[in-house]
């Protein structure tokens, strides 16, 4: 689904944030990303959806090599991403409704759809009673699982979260991974960029770690325990 | 999406043109004062040209009047006597295509021009009266063409009684000339006014579009096409160019309301009926549409200019 060949990114002034990265996450597979802040992890999640782009090397995503999709398209490859941020990125003068539901306009699905849609997205992060509310009258939490409603309610095969449990307390976040790993379990890939090392070692998935813009560990704890 | 049938897509993309359509007014109508404003700069800018033009129209409406009414002065031999003038004036008010006849004879012209050039005196040390007796033809209306007042003039010359037959069109060709000037005026003026127009609905524009920077980069991380994004402020320029050229209307014929008395006391004093028309259907009508265009165009312009300045990352 997701594959780096020798991908570079040096931003300009010379800084590399990403030096000859090379990795593959199956389709359906679950993946975190780790390391220091500054060490690339946003950078190369920011390839992956085309916020920045490859200075060498290649990134393809579901078999498409980024460095081909011209601007015009990129809006068209991001419906098949969801993306989920720290700050959530939600529009406070939306419901959360209408927040969730902005995916589906966009993509211009007939109305009636989008309601039933948009309910079952909520439903899945359990907020399914604040629909018709202000984003700012939700907790951190609240308003992280809106951002992830709004990430799938596309059915995106491809979601990526970039460090969705920052602010969060760490039940919140235990609550937050469980809610990714049921998307893992329906064949949406998910990788997931979090320096909260604490959390990761407690969940059995794959861990990309980079240092300094280099991918310095590559370990999946479920393939060692089937070599085991 | 592939499922989905073309009447349906269409269906839907109505729909949400609509739903912008009455969204981007809704946004606009929570700041009613700064609506107010931006729609009075460009109705100010657009009522002037249109104030302008529909005077113009009524300046060639009066002067279309006086087109018709082409008056020949016959200046008669000084050998043709009182009698033998008013005899020809009677002969000539029998003709189908003259319709009034006045007569100025010799001794009333002399009176006329002691009293009003202020050379009386110098007249009265001239033994003999200079001045020519004179008929003045006003023709029919439906004789007042110019070839028609031509052949007209033609037959008048001919009579043995006439010394001199003018017709008295000169000034009216310089009217028009000057009106031609004022016209290629107005067109030059409403150039720059919408020029104004354009600038003003982009610079509005262009901070509408800083402070929704941040909805911006979210649609365009969640797969926002441009025109998607474009969609709400193209829509916010139309509404700012509708009422701009509503109050334009507003102004335009409220200043036709107040020159109205006035115009017609003048006219009065010319011993005229006259009333200033009105903005007509279709002045009005190319008001609206220029008013809206100039509002679209602008907003297409800021947009296009800024929207790839803001991106996400």
């Amino acid at each position: 689904m997701i594959r780096f060949s020798h991908a570079c990114k040096r931003y300009p002034g010379g800084y590399d944030a990403l030096n000859q990265v090379n990795f593959h996450i199956p389709r359906g597979q679950m993946a975190f990303l780790t390391g220091h802040s500054g060490a690339g992890k946003s950078t190369l999640l920011k390839l992956i959806a085309l916020l920045e782009r490859a200075s060498r090397g290649q990134v393809f995503v579901n078999g498409r090599n980024l460095a081909k999709i011209s601007r015009k398209r990129i809006p068209f490859f991001r419906r098949n991403i969801g993306i989920i941020f720290q700050d959530h990125q939600l529009l406070f003068d939306r419901t959360v409704f209408d927040n969730v539901a902005l995916p589906l306009i966009i993509a211009g699905l007939p109305q009636r759809d989008i309601g039933k849609r948009v309910r079952a997205a909520l439903d899945k992060v359990s907020l399914l009673k604040k629909e018709k509310v202000y984003p700012i009258t939700l907790s951190g939490g609240e308003q992280q699982r809106v951002g992830i409603a709004r990430a799938v309610v596309n059915k995106p095969p491809l979601l990526l979260a970039d460090e969705p449990t920052g602010n969060l307390d760490p039940e919140l976040s235990r609550e937050v991974m469980h809610i990714f790993e049921d998307f893992s379990q329906v064949g949406v890939t998910v990788l997931v960029a979090s320096h909260d090392l604490d959390l990761i070692s407690q969940l059995p998935y794959r861990r990309l770690s980079l240092k300094d813009g280099r991918l310095i560990a590559d370990t999946d704890p479920s393939t060692q325990a089937l070599a085991g | 999406m592939s499922k989905l049938t073309i009447a349906t897509r269409s269906q839907t993309l109505l729909l949400r043109h609509l739903q912008v359509f009455f969204y981007s007014l809704g946004q606009l109508s929570r700041h009613p004062l700064s609506l107010f404003m931006t729609a009075a700069v460009i109705g100010i800018a657009l009522a002037l040209p249109t104030g302008l033009h529909v005077l113009l129209q009524n300046a060639q409406q009066i002067s279309g009047r006086w087109d018709g009414s082409a008056q020949i002065s016959l200046f008669l031999k000084k050998s043709v006597t009182d009698r033998q003038a008013r005899n020809l004036a009677r002969q000539l008010r029998q003709r189908d295509e003259i319709a009034r006849v006045s007569y100025i004879s010799r001794e009333q012209a002399l009176k006329e021009f002691q009293q009003q050039s202020g050379f009386g005196d110098a007249l009265k040390a001239l033994k003999k009266n200079p001045l020519p007796s004179v008929l003045i033809i006003q023709p029919t209306l439906a004789h007042s063409k110019p070839e028609q007042t031509a052949l007209l003039l033609g037959q008048l010359r001919r009579d043995i009684r006439v010394d001199v037959a003018q017709l008295d069109m000169q000034w009216l060709k310089r009217l028009y000339a000057i009106m031609d000037i004022i016209r290629r005026g107005v067109l030059v003026l409403a150039g720059l006014l919408a020029l104004a127009v354009l600038l003003v609905v982009g610079n509005t524009i262009r901070l509408a579009i800083q402070n929704r920077r941040n909805e911006i980069v979210v649609m365009k991380l969640i797969g926002g096409t441009d025109a998607f994004i474009r969609r709400p402020f193209l829509y916010t320029g139309f509404w700012y160019g509708f009422f701009g050229a509503i109050l334009a209307f507003i102004m335009v014929y409220t200043a036709l309301l107040l020159l109205n008395g006035p115009v017609e006391k003048l006219a009065m004093l010319y011993h005229n009926r006259f009333e200033l028309s009105r903005l007509d259907l279709g002045t009005a009508l190319v008001l609206l549409v220029s008013g809206v265009m100039l509002g679209l165009v602008g907003s297409w312009l800021a947009v296009g200019r800024h929207l790839r300045d803001i991106e996400p990352g």
